[in-house]
């Protein structure tokens, strides 16, 4: 436990020295990357939920980061072309603040985990892997063929959005703005573990017959852990398409799924870092195996397969020793 | 449309279907008799169709294609099979997601190291080129038939294997009881590369026989693994039989939905909008086709109950 702690403080550190050294070193593509690790550990946090706490492999995480994307884009197009979202019944205008597209963002993807799970969470096991793949896929093909938004080419938004009192388009200040939604998003994940609720989905995961004798329904916990995960998704999303200033349907393909996945189980599923420990190694080896080779995605898939088959618990359950956190 | 366009549209659906059968066989065979979920299956289509392109450009000949296909298929399926796959039986099916996505990097990669970015070209042969005529009509390209009847006969001689012959008796024998039947002193993980390599080889000679009608390159095996998925979990995840009636909903719902779907809302609305909403439900529809069966069914139209 106290060695877990130690690792936790260790990635923390690490995530604000590189930065730190970036801005004094005036390298603001390194900046780029520490922003991009931070969405993605968002993303990534999202999804922990779901797959650590609640054991819900699901291979369809990219629809809600894709909705986040997407409720960033329509609103901020509108704002950029003039044009009200919405006429009728009532008048709708864009935004290009953060908060009003994160709030929107949030609960679209929410919404639609709720949808989605409500649906899938019928299943369980390979099929549930399945029923989430092909939900994500269905909102691909739908993204691609929406041509009202871009269809396949995506839409591009040309400043990047506002905070109310940030000058979101200085690089050191969108990163601070991310590092500190991830820090809020990481403390509230922390809390939901602990609460009675985080435990009942723990325990769901475990033994659901034994949840359900202590009166606890698994699936209406489940649910509400998934549309959870999926709003912690979307928020990235939002983030995600406002740090590239661009949405395309790539943010709801089967690889983004999988991407997300990966940065969970690189870092340790279940653990409240593994996450950011995760994306920060996914990040970094794609930045330095980038520039050995051109086919860095084969030295990629061979830690990965290193990891899944001797190295399980990733990245901090290697280091931290196989023990799950009790506190 | 007419009833003509209309034929050729269901054999465009049976042609698809029958190459997505070939595809799911392996997934579902994989999964029932091991428990192992094989993201990796799309790369040995992609191995397959990259084999025959190679060959038949060595060679020229396009049955010689067809086994290099078949044969480097297999052979990659069970070298992956004997390195990587059979650690992940015990484990769970998240460690199996993750170490087959892995493989799909690892393939897709080493694919374009081998034999670079561009897409290569497979010919269909002289003696299946042009079209025929069919009884009523209707024109249709040979080679699409040939492969129509291929698809068929390999699917026919799949359930006799699996009804009749002794494998195929280990391989049900497998899906209902794994430890008796190591038990009884068949060898299991014999048992379990030839399942493996089995598979791969029919998706191997799907990616032979659809390269010749597209282009072969990177990444051309995601797309129909994401389908042969909607095919077994539609059909019932380790059901042969289950994989061919969900191979042919799905080829005819995606085929004739791209056709039909435009022209129905053309009833009702603008062209242009009715062609948009077409397109974007069409492509849709298979996996609101998907969704509603697992909705209905949870584990599939022909899978065992959970």
């Amino acid at each position: 436990m106290k060695r877990e702690r130690a690792i936790n403080a260790a990635v923390v550190l690490a995530m604000l020295v590189v930065p730190l050294w970036a801005w004094m070193a005036d390298e603001p593509f390194i900046l780029t990357l520490a922003t991009k690790v931070a969405i993605l550990a968002l993303a990534g946090v999202g999804l922990n939920i779901a797959l650590g706490l609640g054991g819900l492999v699901s291979f369809g995480h990219a629809a809600f980061f894709g909705i986040g994307g997407y409720a960033m884009g329509i609103l901020a197009s509108h704002v950029q072309s003039y044009t009200p979202l919405m006429e009728w019944p009532l008048l709708i205008e864009g935004s290009k603040s953060m908060p009003v597209i994160w709030v929107v963002a949030m609960m679209a993807s929410g919404l639609a985990a709720l949808v989605i799970g409500a649906l899938s969470l019928r299943t369980s096991g390979v099929y549930f892997i399945m029923i989430t793949l092909a939900f994500g896929q269905m909102l691909y093909y739908f993204a691609i063929s929406w041509s009202a938004y871009g269809g396949e080419d995506g839409l591009s938004i040309y400043v990047r959005n506002g905070f109310p009192g940030l000058n979101t388009l200085d690089p050191v200040q969108f990163l601070l703005l991310c590092y500190a939604v991830l820090g809020v998003v990481l403390f509230g994940a922390a809390r939901l573990a602990r609460s009675p609720f985080g435990l009942a989905l723990s325990a769901a995961r475990q033994s659901a017959a034994r949840v359900e004798t202590v009166g606890i329904a698994p699936y209406r916990v489940r649910l509400v852990a998934f549309a959870i995960s999926g709003a912690v998704t979307g928020l990235a999303g939002a983030l995600y398409a406002d740090l590239n200033r661009f949405v395309s349907p790539t943010m709801f393909s089967w690889h983004t799924s999988g991407e997300i996945m990966v940065f969970v189980i690189l870092g340790g599923v279940a653990r409240l870092f593994g996450p950011v420990a995760g994306a920060a190694l996914y990040i970094l080896l794609e930045h330095l195996l980038g520039g050995v080779s051109d086919y860095w995605q084969i030295w990629l898939g061979l830690l990965l397969l290193a990891v899944v088959l001797f190295a399980r618990g990733g990245l901090i359950g290697t280091l931290a020793g196989r023990e799950v956190a009790h506190d | 449309m007419t009833i003509l366009l209309f034929v050729e549209q269901v054999l465009n659906g049976l042609q698809f279907g029958v190459m997505l059968f070939l595809m799911a066989a392996g997934l579902t065979l994989v999964f029932g008799v091991m428990g192992l979920i094989n993201l990796a299956h799309g790369s040995l289509y992609m191995v397959g169709a990259f084999a025959a392109a190679a060959v038949a450009g060595w060679t020229g000949s396009f049955g010689l294609a067809l086994i290099a296909a078949l044969a480097a298929a297999a052979a990659a399926g069970a070298l992956i099979e004997l390195v990587v796959i059979r650690r992940l039986y015990a484990r769970d099916h998240l460690d199996q997601v993750l170490a087959t996505f892995a493989l799909i990097l690892i393939l897709s990669e080493g694919t374009r190291w081998v034999f670079g970015s561009f897409p290569l070209y497979l010919d269909v042969p002289v003696y299946l080129s042009g079209p025929v005529t069919l009884p009523g009509g209707i024109q249709y390209p040979l080679y699409r038939l040939a492969i129509i009847a291929v698809g068929l006969a390999v699917a026919a001689a799949l359930f006799a294997l699996i009804a009749k012959t002794r494998l195929g008796i280990q391989i049900r024998a497998g899906e209902a009881d794994r430890e008796m039947i190591a038990a009884l002193g068949v060898d299991i993980s014999k048992l379990y590369t030839a399942v493996f390599a089995l598979g791969a080889a029919l998706a191997g000679l799907a990616g032979a026989l659809v390269g010749a009608i597209q282009s072969v390159q990177v990444g051309m095996g995601e797309p129909v693994l994401i389908l042969a998925f909607v095919v077994v979990v539609i059909g019932g995840i380790g059901s042969i039989k289950g994989a061919f009636v969900g191979a042919l909903l799905v080829g005819m719902t995606d085929t004739l939905g791209g056709v039909l779907l435009p022209q129905v809302f053309g009833l009702v609305m603008a062209p242009s909008e009715a062609a948009a909403l077409g397109a974007s439900l069409s492509s849709m529809s298979i996996y609101i086709l998907m969704a509603a069966v697992l909705v209905v069914r949870p584990s599939g139209l022909f899978g065992a109950a959970a």
